[in-house]
């Protein structure tokens, strides 16, 4: 029968592991997708002298690859330092877990961005990070690696969807290389504005699709 | 762990019950002509003879005449037809603007959509909270160059029968055309043509334990309509194409076989997993209109736990169910009833939409029900939010 999971990818599903939340964590994020409603919690307790992740848990109000792909992530990230957990890509984790089908992307990189953000939560409760760069065309770009292209399961930049970006004057204009009535046109845009929109000298976004 | 499959998906489409297959097996096998001219060889009239007495049975549990009714190969097809045909027509001779409401099933909602394109303009009708239209709302949508009032009988997903009488009196009353969608209500819930006033029903057969392939419309005597799909003059010339005697035999046989106890016991299986449901799982709701719901469909959303994930545990049962949630939609989008409802994502996001039909039995509603709450208690002590709800 063609399912679209694989058995590792069931089982972390049916048994995830360190699921749960850690009191007092060293680093704390949660991240949500309101395009598909989506949510992931992730918890750090960090060692202060080696920057090892002693512990990690993670909670989901998400899907079935949401949920196997929280489990594979904090599997990869225990024990891991800091900057070594930082570069852990959706890749890795679908790599991991045998594969997870294209269009489940989405769903799934959110536990992804759920470790960088509290990795980037624990460092600036400690001092270790500023962010106040100035958005540009490339920053812009940098967020877009974060949306994932429901059709190939890898992100907008690597398979060429943006047509063209604009920021000026604190408003971002991105062209989406996809027929406004594309099946996928919906969801592109309104994750693409939940990347973009938070950036702190940005007042709108626009996320255009060709006529 | 897999048990018994139990299929709760009788919205998406039915098992062929073995009494319309028996039906239906001759007219592959002994008598497969084309239904000829009357001037044809015996076989062809014959085949004539077997679809009309199929359309004039099926025409009858609607009340209309047989000329009233065409065959089509379904619901998709039927409500193309009925909303492209009346385009067609009346766009030139009267007007292009359409009504439809925000939660139609996809035939007439991306067949508006479609129209928008060539040049219609469509209107999006509201509905509240239960799922019902506003009636002061379409009231004052209607105008003088409005063509058609698409509304459908009952909902796909949410169950919620709307008050067809009362719509279409206000279309005869504004004269203006009145379709209604059908499918998930024919001869589930009385629908009599001489008692209010339609002029386009779509129908289909394979949600009735009928064959799939077949669907039907329902056209009122004198209704302005235009055929679609060019080729023969077939189905008093509105839809070309071989007719399909077999799914046509078949239709009328699933038709009567439906019966007044059936949907009354569908109604009781369906009272039976709302009520367990509530008094085993806390944090639920029930989606659609409490009282004016199809027999055979119960929804509900589980707070702070995502469907998909309820499906795909269910499914380790056996257990086959349907969730709007966007997790679950090819096109990653939440249902759009759901959001029309609701206005969130949440809601949609833990929807469970249950759906029987002839076989299902009320002791596997037990198992169901047992099942599912283990599998939401497990779901939400992941979840981040199951916390919040006082658990």
């Amino acid at each position: 029968m063609p399912f679209p999971y694989n058995d590792i990818v069931l089982e972390h599903f049916r048994n995830p592991h360190n699921v749960g939340s850690i009191a007092n964590p060293d680093g704390k994020a949660t991240e949500g997708s309101p395009a598909c409603g989506d949510m992931v919690s992730v918890y750090l307790k960090v060692d202060q002298e080696t920057k090892k992740i002693t512990d990690i848990k993670f909670e989901s109000y998400g899907c079935a690859s949401n949920i196997a792909t929280g489990s594979i992530i904090t599997e990869l990230a225990k024990g891991k330092t800091l900057d070594e957990a930082k570069e852990i890509t959706w890749k890795e984790a679908s790599d991991a877990l045998g594969g997870l089908p294209p269009i489940k992307a989405h769903c799934s990189v959110l536990a992804v961005e759920g470790l960088k953000s509290a990795i980037q939560n624990y460092e600036e409760k400690q001092g270790l990070s500023t962010n106040n760069e100035t958005t540009t065309e490339e920053v812009v770009r940098k967020k877009l690696k974060r949306v994932m292209n429901p059709m190939k399961g890898l992100d907008m930049v690597a398979t060429n969807l943006i047509k063209e970006i604009e920021v000026k004057d604190g408003i971002i204009r991105v062209v989406v290389d996809l027929p406004e009535n594309h099946q996928f046109a919906a969801n592109i845009k309104e994750e693409s504005k939940e990347r973009l929109e938070n950036l702190w000298d940005i007042n709108k976004v626009i996320i255009e699709f060709e006529k | 762990m897999k048990q018994e499959k139990i299929y709760l998906d009788n919205a998406s489409t039915t098992r062929l019950d073995e009494r319309v297959f028996a039906a239906m097996k001759p007219y592959y096998f002994d008598n497969y002509a084309v239904a000829t001219s009357e001037f044809g060889y015996s076989q062809g009239l014959e085949a004539r003879e077997t679809l009309s007495e199929a359309r004039t049975s099926i025409a009858a549990s609607l009340g209309a005449e047989p000329e009233e009714f065409i065959f089509t190969s379904g619901n998709t097809e039927s409500s193309n037809l009925a909303l492209k045909g009346v385009a067609k027509n009346l766009g030139v001779k009267k007007g292009k603007h359409m009504i439809v409401s925000k939660i139609e099933d996809f035939p007439v909602l991306q067949t508006a959509k479609e129209l928008e394109k060539e040049g219609f303009e469509v209107d999006y009708l509201d509905v509240d909270e239960d799922g019902l239209i506003v009636m002061n709302q379409l009231e004052a949508l209607l105008r003088d160059d409005t063509i058609l009032v698409s509304i459908q009988h009952g909902n796909q997903e949410i169950g919620t029968i709307q008050d067809v009488a009362a719509i279409g009196a206000l279309c005869k009353e504004k004269n203006v055309l009145f379709h209604t969608d059908a499918t998930y209500t024919f001869t589930r819930i009385p629908l009599d043509v001489n008692k209010i006033n339609v002029d386009l029903i779509t129908v289909s057969a394979h949600t009735i334990h009928g064959p799939k392939g077949i669907g039907g419309l329902y056209v009122k005597k004198g209704t302005p309509i235009l055929k679609i799909m060019d080729g023969g003059f077939q189905e008093f010339n509105l839809r070309a194409g071989i007719e399909n005697i077999p799914g046509a035999v078949g239709f009328a046989k699933a038709v009567d076989l439906v019966t007044p106890e059936e949907n009354k016991r569908l109604s009781e299986i369906r009272d039976k997993i709302i009520a367990l449901i509530f008094k085993k799982i806390p944090l639920v709701i029930l989606n659609g209109h409490p009282d004016k719901r199809l027999p055979q469909n119960a929804n509900i959303t589980f707070h702070y736990v995502e469907g998909e994930s309820i499906t795909l545990h269910l499914d380790m049962y056996g257990i086959a169910v349907s969730t709007g949630s966007a997790c679950f939609s090819r096109s990653l989008e939440a249902s759009h009833v759901m959001m029309a409802i609701g206005g969130d994502h949440e809601r949609a996001h833990g929807s469970v939409r249950f759906t029987f039909g002839r076989y299902n039995t009320m002791e596997e509603i037990d198992f169901v029900v047992d099942t599912l709450a283990r599998i939401i208690e497990d779901l939400r002590r992941i979840s981040p939010l199951g916390k919040k709800g006082g658990e």
